[in-house]
């Protein structure tokens, strides 16, 4: 860190980017929203959101109940259109792409963009269906072909060694971390781009919620991850990027670093300090 | 509702063990000028003798930071404060150091006569004093215009050690018999110039609080 000799104008100055991360070689975006809002009825649940989220990161969605953030990451597979009274405005492009144009289809997003959920919901199936059931609907018959994706994708959830011996085993006899885990390996089946995270440890203990952090870390390197967390000492642990969401509104996104350390906004001061929320 | 009211109790708890330490540095400081002023040997021992007081103060601090450092996963402006206690904590054992050897430096001339009076090197305590409650009013209130009067302050005790350390050597060539003694009180003067300095570092951890940036005061 610079260390820099002191001045009156030093010390008046503001400088708002020294904690910042050195700046990366520019990523491609996996998602922009552009004045995207959202109302539930006549309630008004997202406000002007202007994100621009990059591939192979890890974006964090902090905030405390109610401020949006499920209702955010649930706008970026479309799940949130099987709400009959949701209303929005503003764009979303998924890969440059709009996703609320008309002639998108919802199943091609969602083979791209892949969901884990608070918590873990095996079907009610063997270990080794749940991974294949995917790929066995987008037509893949060939039993070699599924085995491979099987264990590929239980190595890349990191619990093929636990399971490998039990594969026909039904999913519910695995613990909640194993398969919130298998969660995740069924979402790498159908190999898609970006993986969305609502809460996705907040029902489990705390040994399974640093292997799913371990996990993301080496998810990032092929996906992109956007994941909701009211775990803020988690989003300073394993995210890039961090969004500060409040009432609706985004009050500040930035580096990771930046946000943990010196926010610009009083109010991402207060809450992650835990003066509010 | 107030969240997190035990963490913010625990922060002013901190606050309090760090001014007690150093209320302790300085009345330390302040003594040893007094021991070696007034000859007194006996007191000069006792400040020895109670530096261990400072220790413990300084590893409770230490220990008592870490441990909510540990439980409490402090972040931005709530990690600098325990951050900078835990160095300010340091800084200020420094100071309790140097009264050790200012109380050292009495032992040493013993009851011999002065070559001169004590006057600048009581000076330099005084502002040095000043500086010290000043900078932890700044660390406490996070107030950079009180540390700024700090390194402002530092200035005057340079300038004093500048002139104490020229007369010094002006007299050590005029009375070489007191060769011993002059260096004992250039130690001495030379102690304050590096308590005022450490106290200046207190002042740049307050900056370092308020803006979450290094800054530089000794310079």
């Amino acid at each position: 860190m610079v260390v820099s000799t002191y001045s009156e104008n030093k010390i008046a100055e503001e400088s708002s980017d020294h904690m910042s991360v050195k700046k990366e070689s520019k990523k491609s975006l996996a998602y922009q929203t552009k004045d995207l809002n959202l109302w539930y009825g006549t309630d008004h649940a997202l406000k002007n959101i202007n994100l621009d989220i990059n591939e192979r990161e890890v974006t964090a969605i902090i905030g405390p109940s109610g401020c949006g953030k499920s209702t955010f990451i649930k706008t970026l597979n479309r799940m949130v259109e099987l709400i009959p009274v949701v209303k929005i405005s503003g764009d979303i492009l998924y890969r440059e792409r709009s996703i609320l144009d008309k002639s998108y289809k919802v199943e091609d997003l969602r083979t791209n963009v892949g969901m884990v959920f608070q918590k873990p919901n095996p079907f009610p199936k063997s270990i080794y269906e749940n991974i294949a059931y995917g790929p066995k609907i987008h037509g893949i018959r060939n039993k070699k072909v599924l085995d491979e994706i099987v264990e590929k994708s239980l190595r890349g959830a990191a619990i093929w060694d636990e399971v490998k011996d039990r594969l026909n085993e039904n999913a519910y006899g695995l613990s909640g971390g194993q398969q919130q885990r298998l969660c995740i390996a069924r979402c790498l089946a159908i190999e898609p781009d970006v993986i969305l995270m609502d809460e996705p440890t907040s029902a489990l203990d705390p040994i399974s919620t640093l292997k799913v952090e371990q996990l993301v870390q080496e998810l990032k390197k092929e996906y992109s991850i956007i994941i909701v967390t009211h775990n803020m000492q988690q989003a300073a642990r394993i995210s890039d990027k961090t969004a500060f969401f409040l009432n609706g509104e985004v009050v500040e996104f930035d580096d990771t670093n930046k946000i943990f350390s010196t926010p610009s906004d009083q109010r991402t001061e207060d809450y992650i300090t835990g003066r509010f929320g | 509702m107030v969240v997190r009211e035990k963490f913010h109790f625990d922060l002013k708890e901190l606050q309090n063990k760090l001014v007690e330490l150093g209320n302790f540095a300085d009345e330390a400081l302040k003594e040893s000028i007094t021991a070696l002023e007034t000859k007194n040997v006996e007191l000069a021992l006792e400040i020895m003798e109670n530096d261990t007081r400072a220790d413990v103060m300084y590893e409770e601090i230490n220990d008592f930071a870490i441990l909510l450092i540990a439980k409490q996963q402090p972040v931005a402006i709530d990690l600098r404060r325990i951050i900078v206690a835990i160095k300010i904590a340091t800084d200020i054992e420094r100071i309790a150091d140097f009264a050790v050897n200012v109380a050292k430096s009495a032992i040493r001339i013993g009851s011999e006569e002065h070559v001169k009076p004590i006057v600048h090197i009581k000076e330099m305590y005084e502002i040095t004093s000043k500086m010290l409650k000043l900078s932890l009013e700044s660390f406490i209130e996070e107030d950079v215009q009180k540390a700024k009067q700090v390194a402002d302050m530092d200035d005057d005790v340079d300038n004093l050690y500048g002139v104490t350390i020229q007369e010094l050597l002006r007299i050590n060539q005029e009375k070489p018999e007191f060769l011993a003694q002059i260096t004992q009180l250039s130690f001495t003067c030379r102690y304050l110039e590096r308590a005022a300095d450490h106290v200046t570092n207190i002042a740049e951890h307050t900056f370092y609080l308020v803006k979450g940036r290094h800054y530089d005061l000794n310079e």
